[in-house]
C-alpha cells in the first residue's frame, strides 16, 4: 500500500494557503510525500483574483487584477486575465490558471469554427454556452469560475457568470474571484443600470481597487478592458495609479 | 490482493518519482456535492388545481449570490415544474425538458407530456444517474393537471429527489419547507375542508405566502423575493411575476437584552 | 431531358459524357409528380401553403401532412416523395436541436439549411443510394431583427434565398401567379389569402381529383413561432381562394 494513499493528513500548511483535502479537486491535494515541502512548489497555480464586468449603454466593461499565486507566492505579478475569445468577446479567468487556460482555449476554437460556419459573429449567449458546457461537464475535475462578456448585435453587451458548478446566468454585473466576497456591498450599492462608458469603468475600476487592496490573492494591478460595436479597448492601470481609499 | 498491483505500478512507473501518482491521488470520485444551490419549494394542491413556490435565489454556501434565479418552469400549458438544490444540475436536466417539449410542439399532434409521466420521467433519470454515484443533486415537484385512471381530469403533484425517491402528494415541500411549511400547510387545509369546505386557488396562495414568510424569516438560504405558479385543473398554467416577503418585525422592539 | 440516360443513370455517382448526374436530374422530376408547395416572404413573416393531394377518399382528413414544424421558429414545407421528406425533416429537427444544446438559442435559419443541404448532398455522391426525391422550402422570422427569411433545398443539394418559391407540379403556373404580386409590401394575412388562392388557381381539376389545403405562418404576430392554420382563419383564406377562383374562371370565359 503506497503510503500516502491516506489522505487524512493535517493540513500544516494551512495558513499559507497549500491545497487542502477538498473533494472538489483531485488535483489540488498534495501527496504525503510532498508535504514538506514549500506551498510555491507544490500548489497548483491559481488566479486568486478579483474580476468584475458590467453593463453599460453600449457595451460591457471588464476588469481583473493581475496577480497569480502559488500557494502565497506570487508567481505572475502582471498576469493578464482577460483573454479573447472572439472579436467581441472575452472572457475573465479564475480557479486553476491551467484549467481555465485551456478551457478559453477550447472555446476559443470552437467559437472561431462556428462564426466560420454560420457567417456571422458569434452570440455572447453562444459563448456562454459552451464555456458553460465544458464546465458542467467536467465540474468534478476542474476548479474554474468565468465571467463571459461581450457585444453582439442581436441583444447588445452582455455579462454572463459561469461559476465553479457549472451553472450559466446573465447578470447586469457580476463580479468572481476570491476578491469579489469583499465588494459585494460596494457593487450592490453602486452599480446602477445604463451607465456612461466613463461612469462604468470608473465603477469597475474603483470594485477591482477595493478588492485586491483587501484579498492577499488578488493585487498588482487593474487591466480593463470595454467592449463595444467597435470592438474592443483595453488598457491597464498601473498599482501606484490606481485610486485611493480609507487605509486606516 | 488488493495491493497486488501496487508495487510493481510503482517499480515500473515512467512518471516523474516526485509527481504523485495516479494511485496516489486515490479512487475517482464521483460523488459531487452541489455549488449554486436553491432552497426550498412548496407545492399545495387545491380545489381545482396546485399552486407552486419557490423563491429566486441560487445561494453560493452561505453567499446569497444569485438574487434572480427563477426556480420555477413552465413545461408546456398544464405542467409546472419547481426545483430544489444544484441550480446547474437544474439547468441541465431543463435543457433536456425544453427540448422534449419543443419536439413534442413539432410533432403537433395535440400531445403534451403530462406530469404524470414528467415525474415518472424524472424518477428514472435521477435514480440512474445516482447508481452511477454521481448524482443530479436536486429535488423536484411535478405539478399538473392530468387525466386519472378514469379519464377524469384531475390534479397531479409529485416529488422526487437526487436519489430518485418519489411520491405524490397534495401538500409538498422540500428542504426546511418540509419542517417548516407543511404543518401549516397541512393545518391550513384541514381546518379549510374539515367541514366539507373547499380550498379555492385564493386560499391556497395565501398558505403558500404565509409559509414563504416563515422559510425567510427561519431559513438563512431563503430570499424575499419569490415567485407562485398556479396550475388549475382546467386551464392554462401561469408563473406569476415574482413578490416580496412582507414580514412583520414589531416583535423587535419588545426584546432588550438576552435573558 | 432530351437526352436518355444510356447507361448513365443508373448510379448517382457517375457523371455521363456530357457532365451530368442523372440521377439527380430523375430527382427532380419526382417533385413534379407532386402536389405544389408555395411559400411567400411578405414584410412581416412567411406563409406556406401546400396542395395535398388526396390520392384515395379512404384517408382521413388530415393525414399525412406536408407543413412541418423543425423547431418553434422554423417552419418547412415539402413537395416530393413524402417518405424521403420527412428523412429530411427529421434531419433538420435534428440540427436545430443539436444546435441549441449547445449554444443555447435558436438556430439560424441559414444554419440549418446549409446542413441540411449538406446532408441532401450527401446522397448525391455514392452509388449505394439515391438522391432525396423531394425540396423543402424552410422559413423563419427573426423577431429582434424584424427580418423574415426563406430558402429552399432541391435534391442536388443546391440552397437559395427566395422572395416567393414554388415546388411541385404546378410550379411554373405558381410563379406566374406570384409574380403578379408586391410580395415583400405585403403582411401575412395578405399572403395568406394570396397563397391558398394561388394553391386553387394552380390545382389541376381534371388531372387530379380533389386536394387539401394546408397552411401555416410564422411572422411578428405570432411571435416568431411557426403555426398551422386552423379554424377561422383557415376557412376565410381558403373562402377568399375559392370566391377568387370562381372570378377568374367566369373571366375566362367571358374572353372566349
Amino acid at each position: 500500500m503506497n503510503s500516502y494513499l491516506t489522505d487524512n493528513v493535517p493540513n500544516r500548511f494551512a495558513c499559507l494557503g497549500l491545497g487542502t483535502n477538498s473533494p472538489q479537486s483531485l488535483t489540488k491535494r498534495p501527496a504525503a510525500s510532498l508535504r514538506d515541502m514549500p506551498d510555491w512548489l507544490t500548489s497548483e497555480h491559481s488566479t486568486g483574483t478579483s474580476l468584475m464586468a458590467a453593463e453599460f449603454d453600449g457595451g460591457v466593461v471588464i476588469g481583473a487584477d493581475t496577480r497569480t499565486t502559488t500557494g502565497a507566492y506570487v508567481a505572475n505579478r502582471v498576469t493578464d486575465k482577460l483573454t479573447r475569445v472572439t472579436d467581441r468577446i472575452y472572457c475573465c479567468r479564475s480557479g486553476s490558471a491551467a484549467d481555465t487556460q485551456a478551457i478559453a482555449d477550447v472555446v476559443t476554437y470552437h467559437l472561431e469554427f462556428h462564426e466560420i460556419e454560420t457567417g456571422e459573429p458569434a452570440l455572447v449567449r453562444s459563448a456562454a454556452a459552451v464555456f458553460k458546457d465544458i464546465c458542467y461537464n467536467y465540474r468534478d475535475q476542474m476548479s474554474a469560475g468565468i465571467i463571459v462578456a461581450g457585444w453582439d448585435s442581436r441583444h447588445g453587451g452582455q455579462v454572463y457568470s459561469v461559476p465553479i458548478g457549472g451553472m450559466v446566468v446573465r447578470q447586469p454585473v457580476t463580479i468572481g474571484g476570491s476578491g469579489s466576497t469583499f465588494i459585494y456591498g460596494y457593487v450592490d450599492s453602486t452599480f446602477k443600470p445604463k451607465m456612461t462608458r466613463e461612469e462604468c469603468e470608473q465603477f469597475v475600476l474603483n470594485g477591482l481597487t477595493l478588492a485586491l487592496s483587501r484579498d492577499g490573492s488578488s493585487g498588482g494591478c487593474v487591466r480593463l478592458g470595454t467592449i463595444t460595436k467597435d470592438g474592443v479597448d483595453r488598457r491597464v492601470v498601473l498599482h501606484n495609479d490606481l485610486p485611493k481609499f480609507y487605509e486606516g | 490482493m488488493a495491493n497486488a498491483q501496487g508495487p510493481s505500478f510503482e517499480r515500473f512507473s515512467t512518471s516523474i518519482p516526485t509527481m504523485p501518482s495516479a494511485a496516489a491521488l486515490g479512487p475517482m470520485k464521483r460523488t459531487q456535492t452541489p455549488v449554486s444551490t436553491g432552497t426550498s419549494v412548496l407545492g399545495l394542491r387545491y380545489d381545482g388545481g396546485i399552486v407552486l413556490a419557490a423563491d429566486t435565489l441560487a445561494s453560493y454556501g452561505s453567499l446569497l449570490r444569485y438574487r434572480d434565479c427563477t426556480r420555477l418552469h413552465k413545461v408546456n400549458d398544464n405542467t409546472v415544474i419547481a426545483c430544489m438544490g444544484d441550480y446547474a444540475d437544474f439547468q441541465y436536466l431543463l435543457s433536456i425538458i425544453e427540448q422534449k417539449a419543443i419536439t413534442e410542439d413539432c410533432m403537433d399532434d395535440g400531445f403534451n407530456i403530462t406530469a404524470r409521466s414528467l415525474h415518472s420521467w424524472l424518477t428514472r433519470v435521477l435514480y440512474n444517474k445516482r447508481c452511477k454515484f454521481d448524482p443530479l443533486w436536486t429535488t423536484f415537484l411535478v405539478a399538473g393537471s392530468d387525466m386519472d385512471d378514469d379519464g377524469q381530469k384531475t390534479e397531479f403533484l409529485g416529488y422526487v429527489d437526487k436519489l430518485g425517491t418519489a411520491y405524490k402528494d397534495g401538500i409538498i415541500a422540500t428542504g426546511y419547507g418540509s419542517m417548516l411549511a407543511t404543518p401549516l400547510m397541512r393545518e391550513a387545509v384541514e381546518a379549510k375542508t374539515k367541514d366539507g369546505g373547499q380550498l379555492t386557488e385564493q386560499d391556497a396562495i395565501n398558505v403558500i405566502n404565509d409559509c414563504m414568510k416563515i422559510l425567510y424569516y427561519r431559513d438563512a438560504r431563503a430570499h424575499f423575493r419569490y415567485e407562485i405558479a398556479v396550475i388549475p385543473t382546467t386551464g392554462s398554467a401561469r408563473i406569476e411575476a415574482p413578490v416580496e416577503v412582507k414580514g412583520d418585525w414589531q416583535v423587535a422592539h419588545l426584546i432588550r437584552g438576552y435573558e | 431531358m432530351s437526352s436518355i440516360g444510356t447507361g448513365y443513370d443508373l448510379s448517382a455517382s457517375q457523371f455521363s459524357p456530357d457532365g451530368r448526374v442523372f440521377q439527380v436530374e430523375y430527382a427532380q422530376k419526382a417533385i413534379e409528380n407532386s402536389g405544389t408547395a408555395v411559400a411567400l416572404l411578405g414584410k412581416d413573416g412567411v406563409v406556406f401553403a401546400v396542395e395535398k393531394l388526396v390520392t384515395s377518399k379512404l384517408y382521413e382528413p388530415g393525414a399525412n401532412r406536408r407543413l412541418f414544424s423543425v423547431d418553434r421558429h422554423i417552419g418547412m414545407g415539402i413537395s416530393g416523395l413524402l417518405a424521403d421528406a420527412r428523412q429530411i425533416v427529421e434531419t433538420a429537427r435534428t440540427e436545430a436541436s443539436n444546435y441549441r444544446g449547445e449554444y443555447g438559442g435558436d438556430a439560424p435559419l441559414r444554419y440549418v439549411t446549409d446542413r441540411v443541404a449538406m446532408y441532401m448532398h450527401a446522397y448525391t455522391l455514392y452509388s449505394a443510394v439515391r438522391p432525396f426525391g423531394c425540396s423543402v422550402i424552410l422559413g423563419t422570422y427573426n423577431v429582434p431583427e424584424k427580418k423574415p427569411e426563406m430558402y429552399m433545398i432541391d435534391p442536388s443539394g443546391v440552397y437559395l434565398g427566395y422572395l416567393g418559391c414554388a415546388v411541385g407540379k404546378a410550379k411554373q403556373a405558381a410563379k406566374t401567379e406570384m409574380e403578379k404580386l408586391q410580395l415583400s409590401d405585403m403582411t401575412c394575412k395578405q399572403l395568406l389569402k394570396e397563397a391558398a388562392k394561388i394553391i386553387y388557381i394552380v390545382h389541376d381539376e381534371v388531372k387530379d381529383k380533389s386536394f387539401e389545403l394546408e397552411l401555416s405562418w410564422i411572422g411578428e404576430h405570432t411571435n416568431g413561432r411557426h403555426e398551422r392554420i386552423t379554424g377561422e382563419v383557415f376557412t376565410e383564406a381558403e373562402a377568399y381562394a375559392k370566391a377568387a377562383l370562381d372570378e377568374e374562371s367566369d373571366s375566362e370565359i367571358d374572353e372566349s
